[in-house]
């Protein structure tokens, strides 16, 4: 397939998927039902909804990690699995997930090593990738003597090892500080204006799903479902940077998403935001 | 911090070192000290013995046990001294014990990798692993012996060491089976599923991340296998009739208790030595594999 011809299909088309969990005693739990959801190549879309709402569950569906009960999920055009197998994106979760005995630039290096890159051309892009999120020092490292932080930004270099066109991450700054996690969260939409790829992101946050998205899918849960679809238009993701945190566009974005989870207008306190 | 992380590990070092020598002067102080004031004829509650006698027949004296330990083990010529014929034992059983070490351990780990590979196999196995432990060694050795003697392919015909190598693996390979086991399985969720959206099969995820994650358990498993290994051959070794080793020279030397007492406790502190040098070879092993004992930071 050409790279046009990619380009025309979306990143991920999700017509009516549903899922639903057996659990204990052939009891069901309905994790999601009538999900319709298409990304565009390129495009950042966060997943934003209370715990329960099944943002997570469709990551998980997307990635092939588990399967759709009903409904068709494609990721450029092929199937969950074909897509997977393909190796189509690359994904990151709320704990990176780096193995211990590695060192930075072996952990890095992980998804190439399997799939039979040689040796000089990993270490080549391994390179590449730890400029790029900025631990060019740590190279050497293990795991254990890297800071929270530092540790996501090596499993988002490794997500990012095979130049995907589509990058998966499950709440990936959810454990980090409120300071670290505004810094990533700049470096990520800078690295993935930078890469081209598209995004679907999880988050429990508004202000994290605003200021890295160009769209905030709005969830809910029993059971899950998209109640609405938030476009913010705040410019590309080379232009975002922390003066974005105190404008209006970005406050307005904020209120959006909010009165989309909260199912109505909310009062405002005191001041008004405009 | 490195400096003070090293400084911290030499004082712990050699905290431990004292306490292990202190140890061995408690033990000696304990026997010198009931020797001399408990009773000769020992102490008996309701004609049954509850603490030894103290003539120098049942507890010699440790000064007695080392000076024996030098002189020549019999008085025809040439005899060595005790302590060179127990390191001659030693090495000899030491031998043995490593075959039956390896061989159980190569054992156990396939037994551990079928369990984690099929579930059923895990279900169906592991209640026989256990079981298979509490099959007295004593009464395996006739057996294993007899099954030996009826193996002979071409040139090769089943020795009696064989039979010892084999009693030791069947103690060594259920420790190793166990923590191998144990380790296999201790990747987390997240790691195996990251496996997989690399769409990496069984054997690569087996490589990539099931052994090294499998050291941490598997170290301390090869160590316990081998102190197993060491007790099976001591145990073997008496009960097959091999001959050669610690195990049976401490048989003999306790049959010549009566007339020399002192003789006895070369080859038992042999023995005891030959499980501290076994752990200590297997602890040399582990030290190559280092990078594999880090943990994952909490992030």
């Amino acid at each position: 397939m050409t790279d046009t011809a990619l380009n025309a299909l979306p990143a991920i088309s999700v017509r009516s998927a549903g899922k639903i969990f057996s659990v204990a005693r052939g009891a069901e739990v309905q994790a999601l039902t009538g999900i319709d959801l298409t990304v565009a190549p390129g495009e950042f879309v966060s997943l934003i909804g209370p715990s329960g709402c099944g943002k997570s569950t469709l990551l998980r569906l997307i990635a092939d990690l588990d399967s759709a009960t009903s409904g068709e999920i494609l990721v450029f055009g092929k199937t969950a699995r074909q897509a997977r197998l393909d190796q189509e994106y690359g994904i990151a979760f709320q704990s990176a997930g780096l193995l211990p005995w590695r060192s930075v630039q072996a952990n890095i290096e992980l998804p190439l090593e399997l799939h039979g890159v040689g040796k000089a051309e990993r270490a080549a892009r391994a390179e590449e990738l730890i400029e790029l999120v900025g631990l060019s020092d740590f190279r050497t490292r293990y795991p254990d003597q890297l800071s929270g932080g530092m540790q996501q930004r090596v499993a988002i270099a490794r997500s990012l090892a095979e130049r995907p066109k589509l990058l998966l991450m499950d709440e990936p700054f959810g454990a980090l500080d409120e300071m670290t996690r505004e810094r990533m969260q700049q470096e990520l939409v800078r690295i993935c204006s930078e890469t081209g790829a598209a995004v679907v992101f999880v988050t429990h946050s508004i202000p994290e799903a605003v200021f890295l998205s160009d769209r905030v899918v709005v969830m809910s849960p029993r059971p899950g479902r998209i109640v609405d679809i938030v476009s913010v238009n705040l410019g590309p993701g080379t232009e975002r940077s922390d003066a974005l945190r105190e404008n209006a566009a970005f406050f307005a974005g904020v209120t959006a998403v909010r009165e989309a989870l909260h199912g109505s207008p909310v009062a405002p306190l005191g001041a008004d935001l405009r | 911090m490195t400096m003070t992380r090293g400084a911290d590990r030499t004082k712990s070092r050699a905290s431990a070192v004292l306490w292990g020598v202190l140890g061995i002067v408690v033990l000696a102080v304990l026997w010198e000290g009931y020797k001399a004031v408990g009773p000769v004829a020992g102490v008996e509650l309701f004609g049954t013995s509850i603490l030894p006698k103290t003539d120098d027949r049942s507890m010699p004296h440790l000064v007695d046990m080392l000076t024996r330990a030098i002189e020549p083990v019999n008085t025809s010529a040439g005899s060595p001294p005790v302590w060179v014929a127990v390191i001659g034992a030693a090495l000899n059983s030491l031998g043995v014990a490593a075959v039956g070490w390896a061989v159980g351990s190569v054992v156990g780990f396939l037994i551990a990798l079928l369990m984690q590979r099929l579930h059923v196999a895990e279900r169906a196995v592991l209640p026989w692993l256990i079981l298979s432990q509490t099959v007295p060694l004593i009464a395996l050795a006739p057996v294993i012996v007899a099954w030996g003697g009826k193996i002979q392919i071409g040139a090769f015909s089943w020795d009696r060491w064989m039979s010892v190598a084999v009693i030791a693996s069947y103690l060594a390979f259920f420790p190793v089976a166990v923590g191998a086991l144990r380790g296999l399985q201790s990747p987390d969720a997240i790691h195996v599923e990251l496996m997989r959206t690399y769409n990496a099969g069984w054997f690569r995820t087996l490589l990539k991340l099931r052994l090294p994650a499998s050291v941490p358990y598997l170290l301390p498993a090869l160590r316990l296998g081998a102190a197993s290994a060491i007790v099976g051959t001591v145990v073997a070794e008496v009960s097959t009739g091999y001959k050669g080793g610690i195990g049976r020279m401490i048989i003999e030397f306790a049959q010549s208790g009566t007339s020399d007492p002192a003789k006895a406790y070369a080859p038992i502190a042999g023995a005891v030595v030959l499980g501290l040098v076994s752990a200590a070879i297997v602890a040399l092993i582990g030290l190559s594999l280092k990078r594999f004992n880090r943990q994952e930071a909490a992030s």
